[in-house]
């Protein structure tokens, strides 16, 4: 049976839209994670992601459902669960080390100051950001600023770590180094997290999984595509794996087309509680995505 | 370079710009004709200014002389009538701290409240709406009436004519923090307080600031405005009396003082305002 260390379970969101009513983002969700696992959301822009993180981080609460952590219902925000948030919100009047001090401090309230620098530096220094600690937001680069908001969140050693597009603002050079550490350090300590991406290749490098979400309004969970490729991977060769070009095509296929479609063409036998899990392989040769969906579940 | 030099050569004018008016202003009062026409018995009332052929206006020289005068002697005391400029500028600058200072106990707190709360801040709009127009000098008689005591009165303007600013900016600053700092603090379980002061003081300071030194401002206007009124002590008190002894010297000493004591207030907010900014 499947670890269900986070649990969505049929989450609904509704916001009042502007000329009176509401509207609803997305509509009777549900998945999980198991503990240890990199899970990626796709879907594209106003489809609900960032409210389902928000849901996850406590910071928001469903209309309907509850997403369940380690057996208990997520009520509020929690140290359990750090945010990397799109915009790094670092707070602009604090230094580097100030700004992971203030997460330690906030989660070991009865350490000294000595320990708080020491600890925060550790993690400053893991996201290579040695000798930054007295600098300002304001003089870093976004990768920078980035790799700030990544230590602050690692550094009160969440059980999970939940991500809004991180990378997105940052130039692709930046964005492969920052995945490339992000990548390792979830690996060492077995991380469990939760991200959202634009990217269809950010996603193959890193999660172990893939939520793909319906557009909204009313989105939905359409599918969970497992990620074909072994977990020790290599960025530069991973588009050498036989499996590489199926599930790219497949998750591009999904965001070009069938995330309009979905709705209109559900399967028979789609059930919300368990939606399709697929595993996208080079062999056999393809067969059409909804097929391989109903083989895999 | 080039911004120092700007510096140098707009020092340069700015001094050019008071010797060309000094000059002016001790030309046109030295220049007036004898007061030959006068009515003798006029002549005499008007005393020695007007008999002399001189003008009643004094000139940048007689100014300057009080100003030595007065800066050799600022704090001597002859009775009510006769104290140093500098012992009337403590008077009102006494008078404006604490007024102020009761204006930030009050209005910080209220405006945290009024800025963090959706509720307090539509409940207390019209109050707040209706009160902030009304010239601070209108209270001086209803504070007159209950205190029953000038000065007090007086400080009470100055805290009345100081809480608006500081109130509004506090509640706007307040209401203006962004959303994802405040998030970082909730996902780090931060509470209330701790937020208040680790988040949300900081990120409004600038604006509060900024609402302190529009305060400052206007109560140092005011404060000249309500000594005239009530009497007694302080610079405004000391402007007036001076009127009536017909001493224009002193008057436009306190008037030069009265703007550098301005000045002065204003650079120690703009100074705090400095300190408390943070670049984005
Ligand atoms: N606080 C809010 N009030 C009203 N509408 C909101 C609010 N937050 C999000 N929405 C709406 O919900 C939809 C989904 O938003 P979001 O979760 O940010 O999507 P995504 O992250 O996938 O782009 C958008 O249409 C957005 O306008
Ligand atoms: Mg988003």
């Amino acid at each position: 049976m499947e670890k269900r260390f986070i649990s969505v379970e049929g989450i609904s969101r509704r916001f009042e839209a502007p000329g009176g009513g509401s509207t609803t983002v997305f509509e009777d969700v549900w998945f999980r994670i198991a503990k240890g696992e990199f899970v990626c959301m796709i879907g594209h822009s106003g489809c609900g992601k960032t409210t389902v993180l928000n849901i996850l981080a406590g910071l928001d609460l469903p209309d309907q459902g509850t997403a369940i952590v380690d057996g208990k219902a997520i009520e509020g925000p929690s140290l359990d669960r750090a945010v990397i948030f799109q915009s790094h919100a670092l707070l602009p009047w604090r230094t580097v080390l100030g700004n992971v001090a203030y997460a330690v401090s906030s989660r070991w309230r009865g350490w000294g100051k000595a320990k708080i620098d020491a600890h925060a530096t550790r993690f400053i220094e893991k996201v290579g950001l040695k000798g930054a600690d007295a600098k300002r937001p304001a003089q870093l680069s976004g990768g920078m600023k980035q790799r700030v908001g990544i230590a602050r969140a690692l550094s009160i050693e969440p059980k999970i770590l939940l991500m809004d597009e991180p990378f997105s603002a940052l130039d692709a050079l930046t964005r492969g180094t920052l995945q490339d550490e992000v990548r390792r350090i979830c690996l060492e300590t077995g991380q469990t997290v939760f991200m959202i991406t634009h990217d269809v290749d950010e996603a193959i490098y890193l999660a172990d999984k893939i939520i793909l979400m319906t557009n909204g309004p009313e989105a939905m969970v359409a599918e969970i595509v497992e990620n074909p490729l072994p977990k020790e991977r290599d960025r530069n060769q991973i588009h050498r794996h036989p499996s590489f070009y199926a599930i790219r095509n497949h998750l591009i296929d999904f965001l070009i087309t069938r995330s309009k479609t979905f709705k209109d063409e559900i399967p028979a036998d789609y059930d919300r509680r368990q939606p399709p899990v697929v595993r996208p392989q080079a062999h056999p040769p393809p067969v059409p995505p909804t097929e391989a969906g109903r083989k895999a579940a | 370079m080039w911004s120092r030099s700007i510096g140098v050569k707009a020092g340069i004018v700015s001094i050019a710009i008071l010797l060309v008016l000094g000059l002016a202003w001790h030309l046109a009062v030295a220049g007036r004709s004898p007061t030959q026409t006068m009515d003798p018995e006029y002549a005499k009332l008007m005393g020695q200014t007007a008999t002399q052929g001189k003008s009643a206006m004094p000139g940048p020289i007689d100014v300057l002389a009080t100003i030595w005068k007065h800066v050799n002697a600022p704090f001597y005391d002859r009775g009510p009538n006769d104290k140093g400029i500098g012992i009337q500028l403590a008077y009102s600058i006494g008078r404006v701290a604490i007024g102020y200072l009761a204006a930030i106990v009050v209005a910080l707190p209220l405006g945290f409240l009024i800025g963090m709360s959706p509720l307090m801040n539509r409940a207390l709009d019209p109050f707040i709406q209706v009160m902030k127009p009304v010239s601070p000098l209108a209270w001086m008689p209803l504070a007159l009436y209950t205190i029953k005591d000038a000065s007090l009165s007086s400080i009470f303007v100055i805290f009345i004519c100081s809480v608006w600013p500081m109130l509004i900016n506090t509640a706007f600053g307040v209401m203006s923090v962004r959303k994802e700092w405040i998030n970082v603090a909730r996902t780090l379980e931060v509470d209330t307080l701790r937020r208040a002061f680790t988040v949300i003081l900081p990120a409004a300071a600038p604006t509060i600031v900024t609402g302190m030194r529009i305060s400052i401002g206007i109560a140092w206007l005011v404060i000249v405005a309500a000594e005239m009124l009530v009497g007694g002590t302080g610079i405004g008190y000391f402007v007036w009396n001076e009127w009536n002894n017909l001493s224009i010297t002193n008057v436009i000493t306190s008037i030069l003082v009265i703007g550098l004591v301005g000045m002065l207030l204003d650079q120690a907010l703009a100074y705090l305002g400095r300190a408390v900014s943070f670049p984005e």
